[in-house]
Parts: C-alpha cells; sequence; structure tokens
C-alpha cells in the first residue's frame, strides 16, 4: 500500500531518456513534415508547375487567407451539421444501446436492421435519400449513420460488462432497476461508451462529407466538402486543397476533443487513462 | 435457550440443468456466533451463503428469522473478491449501501467515516480502490457491508486471493471487529485453519451433491491470538475438522 502511494507522488526530474523519448515523438513527425513541405515547393517551384495542376504550399495558404470569407463559411456549414448529427448519434447510440444492453429480446428484433443500416455503404444511400428530403436533412442524416453504430454495439457490450457480484450487491440494498442502470451499469459502460464516440466522432465528419458531395453536385449545399468539387470544376485547385486542409484539421480536433474528455471521465479510475507507474 | 436468528430448515438447491447444488441443508445460526461453513469447491457452501442472503431461491425447503429481521434489511454480504466501485472512492464504495437505502451523503458521513477507522482505513476516504493493495480493498469491501450496522454478515472466501501474512492479519482484525460489533457472522472457507482459528462452530461439508456430514464446536474464548494457534485445543478441532472432510471426501470421490 505504502508502496503504490509513494509511487504516485515521485516528481523527480525527467530522465535524460524520457527527454529523448518526447523529441522523438514530437520532433520526428515534425522534422517528416518539414522535408515533404520543403521538397513540395521546391519543386513546384523548379519544375515551375502551375497552380491548376499542383498548388505550393505556399499558394494554399495564400488561398485559405484570401478565401477565408468563403471558406470559414462553408467550414461553419459543415461543423454544424458534422456536430449536430454527431450529437444525436451519440444520445441515439447510447439510449437504443441501454435498452439492447437490457432487453435480449429487444436486441433480437432491433440489432439486424442496425447493422443493414451500419454496412449499407452510406455514399450509395445519399442519393436516394436526395430524392426525398432537402440537402441540409440528408446530410445530418449521412452523419448520423455512420456515427450512431460504433456507439451503439460499444454501449450494448458496456451495459453486458457490469460486474456480476456488484450487481447482486445493488440487489442485497434492494436497488431499483432505474438505479441500478444510472448508479452502476452506465457507469461500468462508460469505458466502452467512450470508445464508441472516438470511433464515430471523427466519422461523423465523413458522413457529412459523402453527403456534401452527393448534394453538391445536385447544385445545393455549401459545406466545404461542395467547395473542393466546385473549386475543381473552376481549376481553382489552391482553394479545393485549402479547404481539404480545413476538413483534415476539423477531423483531428474533432477526435482530439473527444480523446481529451474521455481522458477526464476516465483518468481517475480507469487503467486505459493511468499513466504508467514505473 | 433463546430463538436462532436464523433458522434453516431442510434447504435444498437444484439448479435449472439438474445440478443438485445443496441437498437437505438444516442448521440454526444463534445470535452472535461465529460460524465456518468448510468445505471443498462444489460442496454448495456459497450457495447456501447466497441463499440466506436472499440472492438465489430456494428449491425447497426454507431459511426463516426467528427473531424477525430480513435479508433485505439485515445483512452484510462480503464477497470472495472485493468488488468495489472502481469510479468511486473509497468513502463512496461504503456509501453504497447507505445510497441505496435513501441515506442522504452528509447524514451517512459520520458512520462512514467511523467504519473506515474501523477497518484502519480512515485516512484514505478519498483514495480510489486501484491505488489500494488486495488486503486495502477487502478492508474497505468489510467496512461497506457493516455500513447498514447489519445483525448478520455473511462471508463468502473473503480473504482466498490474499498472501498469508494478509491474511493472518485480516483475520485477527475480523475477530477484534467481530468483538466491538457484536454482530453474528457466517464464514464461508475451504482452509481448516482458518476455519478453526476465526469460529465457534464449524460446519463441515462434502460435495456431489452438497451435505453437511459434520458440526464441530470450538470452545476457545476470544480473543485470540497467536497463543491459540499453539495450543492443544486448535490443533484438536483442526484433526476433527480434517478429518470429517477427509472421511466425506474418501468415500465418494477421486481427486
Amino acid at each position: 500500500m505504502i508502496l503504490s502511494l509513494a509511487g504516485r507522488t515521485m516528481s523527480e526530474p525527467r530522465a535524460p531518456s524520457e527527454t529523448l523519448n518526447l523529441l522523438s515523438r514530437y520532433g520526428l513527425p515534425l522534422l517528416l513534415a518539414i522535408a515533404i513541405i520543403g521538397y513540395w515547393e521546391w519543386s513546384v517551384w523548379y519544375h515551375s508547375i502551375p497552380p491548376y495542376k499542383l498548388p505550393s504550399p505556399s499558394g494554399i495558404v495564400k488561398a485559405l487567407i484570401t478565401d477565408w470569407p468563403i471558406l470559414s463559411t462553408s467550414m461553419w456549414v459543415t461543423l454544424q451539421t458534422t456536430l449536430m448529427g454527431m450529437g444525436l448519434a451519440f444520445a441515439g447510440g447510447v439510449a437504443l444501446g441501454v435498452v439492447l444492453g437490457m432487453f435480449k429480446t429487444a436486441e433480437n428484433m432491433l440489432f439486424p436492421y442496425a447493422v443493414v443500416l451500419q454496412v449499407t455503404p452510406v455514399i450509395a444511400i445519399a442519393p436516394i435519400l436526395l430524392i426525398y428530403y432537402s440537402a441540409p436533412a440528408v446530410v445530418l442524416m449521412t452523419a448520423f449513420l455512420v456515427t450512431y453504430f460504433p456507439v451503439l454495439s460499444n454501449t450494448i457490450t458496456g451495459m453486458r460488462s457490469t460486474d456480476r457480484q456488484l450487481e447482486a450487491l445493488f440487489d442485497l440494498y434492494g436497488a431499483s432497476p432505474m438505479r441500478k442502470i444510472l448508479s452502476l451499469k452506465l457507469k461500468a459502460a462508460l469505458p466502452y461508451i467512450l470508445t464508441g464516440f472516438k470511433i464515430g466522432g471523427p466519422l461523423s465528419l465523413i458522413g457529412a462529407v459523402v453527403a456534401e458531395i452527393a448534394a453538391g453536385t445536385a447544385g445545393a449545399g455549401s459545406g466545404l466538402a461542395y467547395r473542393i468539387i466546385e473549386s475543381t470544376y473552376r481549376l481553382n485547385v489552391p482553394r479545393a486543397f485549402a479547404a481539404l486542409l480545413l476538413l483534415s484539421i476539423m477531423g483531428i480536433v474533432i477526435y482530439y476533443i473527444i480523446v481529451y474528455v474521455a481522458h477526464l471521465l476516465l483518468k481517475d479510475w480507469h487503467e486505459s487513462a493511468m499513466k504508467k507507474e514505473r | 435457550m433463546a430463538l436462532p436468528l436464523i433458522s434453516v430448515d431442510h434447504v435444498r438447491k437444484e439448479f435449472a440443468n439438474g445440478t443438485v447444488a445443496l441437498e437437505n441443508l438444516t442448521m440454526d445460526v444463534r445470535e452472535g456466533e461465529f460460524l465456518s461453513l468448510l468445505g471443498p469447491s462444489g460442496c454448495g457452501k456459497s450457495t447456501a451463503l447466497r441463499m440466506i442472503a436472499g440472492l438465489a431461491d430456494v428449491s425447497s425447503g426454507s431459511i426463516k428469522w426467528p427473531q424477525g429481521g430480513s435479508a433485505k434489511s439485515d445483512i452484510g454480504f462480503v464477497f470472495q473478491e472485493p468488488t468495489l466501485m472502481p469510479w468511486a472512492t473509497v468513502f463512496d464504495n461504503v456509501y453504497l449501501p447507505l445510497k441505496l437505502r435513501g441515506t442522504s451523503r452528509s447524514e451517512a458521513e459520520p458512520k462512514i467515516r467511523e467504519m473506515l477507522a474501523l477497518v484502519g482505513l480512515a485516512d484514505f476516504a478519498h483514495v480510489y480502490p486501484r491505488e489500494l493493495s488486495g488486503g486495502m480493498k477487502m478492508r474497505v469491501s468489510i467496512a461497506r457491508a457493516l455500513a447498514t450496522s447489519p445483525k448478520l454478515l455473511l462471508m463468502d472466501e473473503p480473504f482466498a486471493a490474499l498472501d498469508e501474512i494478509t491474511r493472518f492479519k485480516l483475520n485477527d482484525d475480523l475477530l477484534r471487529i467481530k468483538q466491538t460489533r457484536a454482530v453474528t457472522i457466517i464464514f464461508v472457507t475451504h482452509s481448516v485453519y482458518e476455519s478453526v482459528y476465526l469460529s465457534n462452530r464449524i460446519i463441515v461439508m462434502a460435495a456431489r451433491p452438497g451435505r453437511v456430514v459434520a458440526d464441530i464446536a470450538v470452545d476457545a474464548p476470544y480473543p485470540r491470538g497467536d497463543a491459540f494457534r499453539a495450543a492443544p485445543l486448535y490443533a484438536k478441532s483442526c484433526q476433527a475438522a480434517s478429518a470429517a472432510l477427509h472421511g466425506a471426501m474418501g468415500a465418494h470421490e477421486h481427486l
């Protein structure tokens, strides 16, 4: 006992090997990025490649700045639908997962359809949905469709992973079924649910982009993916790259926010969020 | 003689697959007793405990509380594993039974502090279970079981997974706790030595089907200490329990 507590409060200065470790973890990818971007910039200049074939990195940054009013508006549109689809999918996936996790018959009845919705390629569903619904609605639906499944299946697994003896303990003290769900099962399922969020969150961006592309070609929409299509039609390739860059930054930010929130929720008690003690 | 605390009458337990876990268990548990159920795995001792706790149904027979009381309100249970909620602090784990009974946190706090002090963990209220050793986790589990001041404490091989030094320490602590709390204990174990050291009555059980083969009194006074482990009565009781155990096993099984 004393050992484990002592280990926790240990705060010696970082060993040289740890500094080296940090340097290789952050320094090496950075170095690689600088090398590739440098080579890219140099070869565009050296071979005089026109920007409609391949824009230079500096050209992309320039497009990002000059086209910022258009791009930022589009980014906002995509971000809104992505977050909304993600939020709905998180809430719906957890809610349905709780029900299916509790009642085997409900799972037997509904889960096959959840699988069907999951395995049918969303890029094929989007144009069909567009026949019946407006473009923004379809973007939201596809963002939802690709996101809910990892949340749902992880929640089901989590609900079934409760320690049997802890459940017996709750029974012993006469806990109501609702109490058991809220105070026990959902908490035990939390690491699983958060894993579903980590997988599903970034997927919602993909869902939104897919629908924007499907809708964009039909002449509607103004999200980032639509900007990419539009820019390539107009041979404004630097802007297409700038929009792509923004999409990729959005994905990274969404992912790391989820990872960070998950870490905050689990850091006190779950092994996955612990620092290794040496 | 006063009414027993629990009266188990011809209880039989048969599982859905036809396995008979327990055959014809009859025993009275007297108030203040430290009763051990001693037997090999599969003898139904844990099943008996779960039925007394109301966590498993009896197939036939009855379990009664002649003095009044019920499994719902008067039992504390300590499982083989500490069975703590990893997401809750030591304090909140001990608070759980009181919370489930509707006691507010502030109302429960003095009781929780008292229980933690009783098991020697007063300074660990805000620590998470993962930071505790196996023995300390078991202490939290005991504190939790006692938080509702139960008449009867059921313990299902609570120290089986601990190292011997820790187990000896917890044995002594358990006897000390029993003296201060005046609680009746039913203690399931497969260790002859542990059952003799702790209890004043041992019910020896045999497996397939689970049944009682001997009822042995250990008439040594409490508190007991290392001196008791060297006493003739200790050795004699161990021999009696072992003989009952081996007699029952030898007759039916080839292990």
